[in-house]
């Protein structure tokens, strides 16, 4: 009954899209004031039909409903029920169901905050959000319908994916769609804009907030996945270049492109067609991102031809609406073209550089991530593209960009000089010539200490820019420090936290240290100055899975520091077998353990690491999310009047 | 990053060449040191992206083991790495040898760099050009009002009372 | 209407991006390239699953066409296979060598005893020395070696009556042909 209930929904949801995508768009081609204003109701019933379905699919989960066929596959009855909610979106259909819902969210918001748009824009930017909603619908329904019923009804489902059994990678997916979502208003505002020959600092302020809570959770999202490989695949990496953290990625990097430009839209009328197009981007890569890891296509070739249905719906969905989208600006942008025009050196100058590199940066991502597929799909060879490749292509970039950040947000709108500047990068070079000795003396590597040395002239710069906004050690400094708009705090902590990272991203690259041996009971062995010992093995259960844990001590020069404790589990349900690592976490350093296969006669394999600073990589993420949340505030205060 | 560990321990490793009596008979401390380089150069073949050196994968524990065996037997690094590439092929080479079909590879994040910073010099370097205005209309004043923000950030602040009543039209083309 | 060359320029390049992948991914899925084809069969030395004491060596392959299979008690797919490998002895179609790949005597052993040995030799390699020689990734993987001992064909999956019939057994009629 419930199951039917959410199936009803859908379609219904499907119903109101297509009116949805239709008569508003309509209605503003017409002037009808009240067939745009249908765009509203329109985008608030969806919202309320796709929660019912949302819900229908979570009750269903939660009850272990084995009659319909995806809890069957994804759940079982000994899973706690945190596992079954996750489970929910722990799936192909169900997290299809989700990414529709959180677009029905997105959907409804326009209306309630977007009181005072222009009707036209809202109504098409409305209609075209309704589009979308009818693609990913038609999707659901057709391809991938969560609701699907089984016959006969089994005793008992197949269980979820152990790895996914995991507090940290149950709340991933939600918010990197949150993130990838989220850019769908960047998307339809932008198209929106080209139809109507349109944009301005309106539209701009307007769309800045979305795109900054878009990429804010996206920042959460990634930050999670990151945490979530470290602990939990057991060999101490916290990011791997992998194809599916690259497509997460890309939309990352465009939408942090995407905040910038619009900044320069907003406040100086420039960059106008550059931002559509960034908009347009954003999204296309995040459907990438959402499309590419459940069709397994960037696995391999192979995996695409199992579901060709599937297969052929994503790209003719992908190639919609990318494809209509810049089909518009080809047609539209010319229209846009405008903007005072400025120097070199100046702010519209740094951040226009800000976006050339970042969005190379995204080219070589991609590049990096595709290129095995496409030599795979027009050659016979077959190649590998891991760390060392964007170690050499990436990261230069991300230098170059890192240098561009120290003096952005320094130099005034429009025209400036460089002597303007000299002043700062003489204390700066000062600061990183000693900071970078002193690194190299106590480190013992030049990368290092250069790596260092860089992260704390940005962090020395934006505060510089900071000090110079407040006008620090001049009277009415405290006033002008309370008088600071969300935005600029947002940028303070979101620079710092760039700069954070970066130290941390040295730390583990040129100072971790690692070893890994086969152990037996009470031996030991020796990583970085600290003596790992297997003091004890541990059999255990729990409710869904059987354990051993590992008891492993640390001792530094005679003194027992800590004891980690990693366990691998046995998912009967499953037949798999998961590693927990061990960690204690400090802000210097964490010392990790992870036991991997082994018995008591030959002993097992333990891996040891310790990791400098790798808390410092996650920290600064956050505190670029939290930038991302409180910039959002800046409009806040007033958006009752909007 | 990791190219940074690796110039690092290949410095300490060619400071060992140095003296041909190590190089002949490796200690187990260098086979152990050049081992783990070469593994962070080797993919796992039935991993994603994930070097032997970091992998669990039982193969990759094999080929690991073999590695080691390699280097023991008198094999260069570069030695090790032709062997597995004679058997996986490239696909076994976490870093893309440099060739005919990964030309585009390497080079193309350059390339658009280049021309990026090209064009940003080309187009930017000119003057400011005048700005063109035109007054807003009284609805778009109304709207630019509401909207723009009175905590904008101390410069623009002074800007934004500029720009009111005025509608910012450059021609920069 | 207007258009403006540049405003092209973001299509475009999405067009010849999506033609690229559209292309690929519709191209018939071509067998993984092996490095081996073509070379001869590595140099091995190692015990005889069924008879520790002797070992199998390259000599094997003189003068008979010979399939080699990879298997493990471990793997699933190996099981789907068995059946098939069953019949192709059963007929006499082809000698078929095993390889026994990350597995321990007893469960080797047991393995064959529960659903019979198509094999007319098994090498036993419990540390990947020979499958990482052939560039072996997964099980069930299979390799058609000629007279001379070299390899000639490599298949990855398990075989079943369909390959065995479209695939394999051509070319294997083909090398018994050869001189």
């Amino acid at each position: 009954m419930i199951a039917e209930i959410g199936q009803i929904a859908l379609i219904l949801a499907l119903l109101i899209a297509i009116v949805q995508s239709v008569l508003p768009m309509w209605g503003a081609y017409k002037g009808d004031a009240r067939l745009m204003a249908l765009g509203d109701r329109a985008a608030t019933m969806q919202c309320i039909l796709l929660a019912i379905s949302f819900v229908a699919l979570t009750i269903v989960f939660v009850q272990s409903d084995f009659s319909v066929k995806l809890v069957t596959v994804n759940s079982h009855t000994d899973k706690p029920l945190l596992y079954k909610i996750s489970g929910v979106w722990g799936n192909h259909e169900g997290s299809m169901l989700l990414w529709v819902f959180i677009l029905g969210i997105y959907g409804a918001l326009v209306p309630v905050f977007g009181k005072g748009l222009p009707a036209g824009l809202k109504a098409r930017a409305l209609a075209v959000q309704g589009m979308i909603s009818v693609g990913f619908l038609g999707f659901i329904l057709f391809t991938s319908n969560p609701f699907l019923r089984l016959n006969p009804v089994p005793v008992n489902g197949q269980g979820l994916n152990p790895l996914l059994q995991d507090p940290g990678l149950a709340f991933h997916p939600p918010f990197l769609y949150l993130g990838y979502v989220g850019f769908s208003m960047a998307f339809s505002f932008s198209v929106a804009a080209l139809i109507e020959g349109r944009v301005d600092a309106v539209w701009a302020r307007w769309l800045r907030p979305w795109v900054l809570l878009a990429w804010a959770f996206l920042t959460v999202g990634i930050t999670m996945g990151s945490i979530w490989a470290y602990y939990e695949l057991g060999w101490g990496g916290w990011w791997m270049w992998d194809p599916v953290e690259n497509v997460s990625f890309l939309p990352w990097l465009v939408g942090t492109a995407l905040l910038h430009s619009i900044l320069v839209l907003g406040k100086r009328h420039a960059m106008a067609n550059w931002t559509i197009l960034l908009g347009i981007t954003a999204f296309s890569l995040s459907l990438v991102g959402t499309f590419v890891v459940r069709s397994g296509v960037l696995t391999s070739v192979h995996s695409f031809a199992v579901d060709p249905a599937r297969g052929v719906y994503i790209l003719a969905l992908l190639l919609l609406a990318t494809g209509g989208g810049l089909v518009m600006f080809a047609l539209r942008a010319h229209t846009l073209r405008g903007g005072p025009s400025f120097t070199i050196v100046s702010k519209e100058g740094g951040l226009l550089l800000n976006n050339l590199l970042l969005v190379t940066s995204t080219f070589t991502v991609f590049l990096g991530t595709f290129y095995p597929l496409l030599i795979e799909a027009f050659t016979d060879g077959k190649i590998s593209v891991g760390e060392p490749y964007f170690d050499r292509t990436f990261a230069p970039v991300m230098i170059v960009l890192i240098a561009i950040m120290g003096v952005g947000p320094l130099v005034k709108w429009r025209e400036d000089s460089w002597k303007s500047l000299k002043p700062h990068l003489f204390k700066s070079f000062v600061l990183v010539a000693i900071i970078f000795s002193l690194t190299w003396w106590l480190g013992k590597s030049v990368l290092g200490a250069l790596s260092i040395g860089i992260a704390v002239y940005l962090a020395y710069s934006t505060l510089a820019a900071f000090g110079r906004k407040i006008k620090f050690g001049q009277a009415g400094a405290m006033t002008l420090l309370k008088a600071q708009p969300a935005s600029v705090w947002g940028f303070l902590i979101a620079h710092m936290g760039i700069a954070i990272c970066v130290i941390g991203i040295t730390g583990m690259s040129v100072w971790a240290k690692e070893d890994a041996k086969v152990l037996r009971l009470h031996e030991s062995m020796t990583v970085g100055g600290y003596e790992f010992t297997l003091k004890s093995m541990t059999p255990g259960a729990e409710r869904n899975f059987q354990k051993m844990v590992a008891a492993v001590e640390v001792q530094k020069s005679g003194h027992i520091v800590g004891t980690l404790r990693s366990a691998r589990r046995f998912y009967q349900v499953r037949n798999m077998i998961t590693t927990e690592a061990g960690i204690q976490v400090r802000p210097m350093r964490n010392l990790y353990a992870g036991v991997g296969e082994g018995d008591a006669e030959k002993g097992w394999v333990v891996r040891a690491y310790v990791h400098p600073l790798v808390n410092w990589i996650w920290l600064g993420a956050l505190m670029i999310a939290l930038a991302g949340f409180i910039s959002i505030l800046d409009r806040g205060r007033k958006r009752g009047k909007i | 990053m990791r190219v940074i560990l690796t110039i690092f321990v290949t410095l300490i490793i060619s400071l060992f060449m140095v003296f041909p009596a190590l190089a002949q008979t490796p200690s187990e401390a260098e086979i152990e040191l050049r081992a783990k380089e070469v593994g962070q150069a080797l993919r796992c073949v039935v991993c994603q992206n994930q070097p032997i050196e970091e992998s669990d994968a039982s193969l990759a524990q094999d080929m690991r083991k073999l590695v080691r065996a390699r280097i023991r037997n008198g094999d260069s690094n570069e030695e090790v790495i032709a062997f597995m590439r004679d058997r996986y092929g490239d696909f076994v080479l976490l870093k893309p040898p440099m060739q005919a079909n990964t030309y585009l590879l390497w080079f193309a994040p350059a390339v658009l760099l280049g021309f990026f910073l090209f064009w940003y010099v080309v187009r930017v370097r000119r003057k400011p050009a005048n700005i063109e205005t035109q007054t807003l209309t009284d609805d778009e004043l109304k709207r630019f009002n509401e909207l723009s923000n009175n905590q904008e950030m101390q410069g623009s602040e002074r800007q934004g009372q500029k720009i009111q009543g005025q509608k910012i039209q450059g021609h920069d083309t | 209407m207007r258009i403006s060359w540049t405003g092209l320029i973001p299509l475009i390049l999405f067009l010849a991006l999506s033609g690229a992948f559209a292309i690929g991914l519709t191209k018939d899925p071509s067998k993984l390239p092996s490095q081996m084809i073509d070379h001869p069969f590595p140099e091995f030395s190692l015990p005889d699953l069924l008879d520790m004491e002797k070992t199998i060596d390259q000599s094997y392959f003189e003068g008979q066409v010979t399939l080699v299979n990879i298997f493990g008690s471990w793997c699933v797919a190996c099981e789907q296979e068995h059946p098939m490998l069953m019949k192709l002895a059963r007929n006499n179609e082809i000698r078929i060598l095993g390889v026994n790949w990350r597995d321990t005597v007893e469960k080797g052993r047991d393995w064959l005893a529960r659903g019979g040995n198509p094999y007319t030799r098994i090498v036993f390699d419990a540390d990947s020395m020979l499958a990482i020689d052939l560039g072996v990734t997964g099980a069930p993987e299979s390799f058609i070696v000629d007279k001379k001992g070299q390899i000639r064909y490599k298949y990855i999956g398990p075989i079943t009556e369909k390959i065995w019939r479209d695939e394999l057994k051509p070319f294997v009629l083909m090398l018994e042909a050869e001189q």
